[in-house]
């Protein structure tokens, strides 16, 4: 029995879906920004494996472009949570209303 | 034979912290569990033979975004429990549903495209000299825009944190508050 690029691909696909239902279930805005991490770790690893089943490094650099943008989306994106926190003193979504119905 | 045993308790561990980071109730046992996921994608990516990305996946990921996601929940506290009734009714139910059809979907959708070749060719080996070689060759310009947008997210940080906070200032200090804070 060998582990083929296929068995990593589900694995992602299900981290995957795991950060998917995380996003949706949870009401911290910290939880659901970790969420969102990882399912970008999940087809950063669907990008490896696949990289290494074309016998490709592009699957790699892909990556780590992808690891680029999530430090970037993580700073910013934390920023605005202490920010929202500072005016507000709460994390949570459901408080975070004002701009909807 | 050995890489399908290493495979099996990394992904039973990565599955595990994934579920304990969407499930856990404090928000440091979940920061934890994607600790673990993400340590084991670095098991991964050398299995994989994309020996620079587990460096940078250690590095940056669960070095670094982890150091700055525990700072966070230590900053905004610990303690706060997160009030667990729904606003939506059957939320909990939909979302389990809406998860594992998505999961369905990709793995349908996948099967049909994934590329199963069988062995490892073994070309495509990342390591630093053949990853920079593809960076400041093929890459260039991509590379380029990342400073550029590291660059505006740096920036950005910096006037968030200099004008974001700037009303809880006025509230403290007398409470003119200057700009309307929306839906209060």
């Amino acid at each position: 029995m060998e582990v083929t690029g296929g068995w990593y691909m589900a694995l992602g696909a299900v981290l995957f879906s795991i950060g998917a239902a995380g996003l949706l279930l949870r009401r911290n805005a910290l939880v659901m920004f970790m969420s969102i991490e990882l399912m970008l770790n999940a087809v950063n690893l669907s990008f490896v494996a696949a990289g290494n089943e074309l016998g490709s490094l592009d699957g790699q650099l892909a990556v780590l472009f992808v690891m680029v943008v999530a430090a970037a989306e993580v700073t910013v994106g934390l920023a605005i949570i202490v920010m929202v926190f500072r005016r507000r003193a709460t994390a949570s979504v459901d408080e975070l209303s004002g701009m909807g119905g | 034979m050995i890489e399908v045993i290493v495979f099996a308790i990394f992904a039973v561990a990565a599955v595990a912290g994934a579920v304990t980071l969407v499930a856990s109730r404090n928000s440091v046992h979940s920061a934890v569990g994607l600790l673990v996921t993400m340590f084991s994608m670095a098991v991964f990516y050398v299995l994989n033979g994309a020996h620079f990305v587990a460096v940078v996946q250690v590095l940056i990921y669960a070095g670094a975004v982890m150091t700055l996601f525990l700072f966070v929940i230590m900053l905004i506290g610990v303690d706060r429990s997160e009030e667990r009734e729904e606003r939506i009714p059957f939320q909990r139910p939909l979302v389990m549903v809406l998860g594992s059809g998505l999961l369905v979907l990709i793995l349908l959708a996948g099967r049909a495209v994934w590329v199963i070749r069988g062995g490892r060719s073994g070309v495509a080996v990342g390591t630093i000299e053949e990853i920079s070689d593809r960076l400041f060759g093929t890459w260039m310009l991509p590379f380029e825009s990342t400073v550029l947008l590291l660059t505006i997210a740096a920036v950005g940080t910096v006037a968030l944190a200099r004008y974001g906070g700037r009303s809880r200032h006025a509230e403290f200090s007398g409470g003119d508050d200057d700009e309307p804070e929306a839906g209060d």
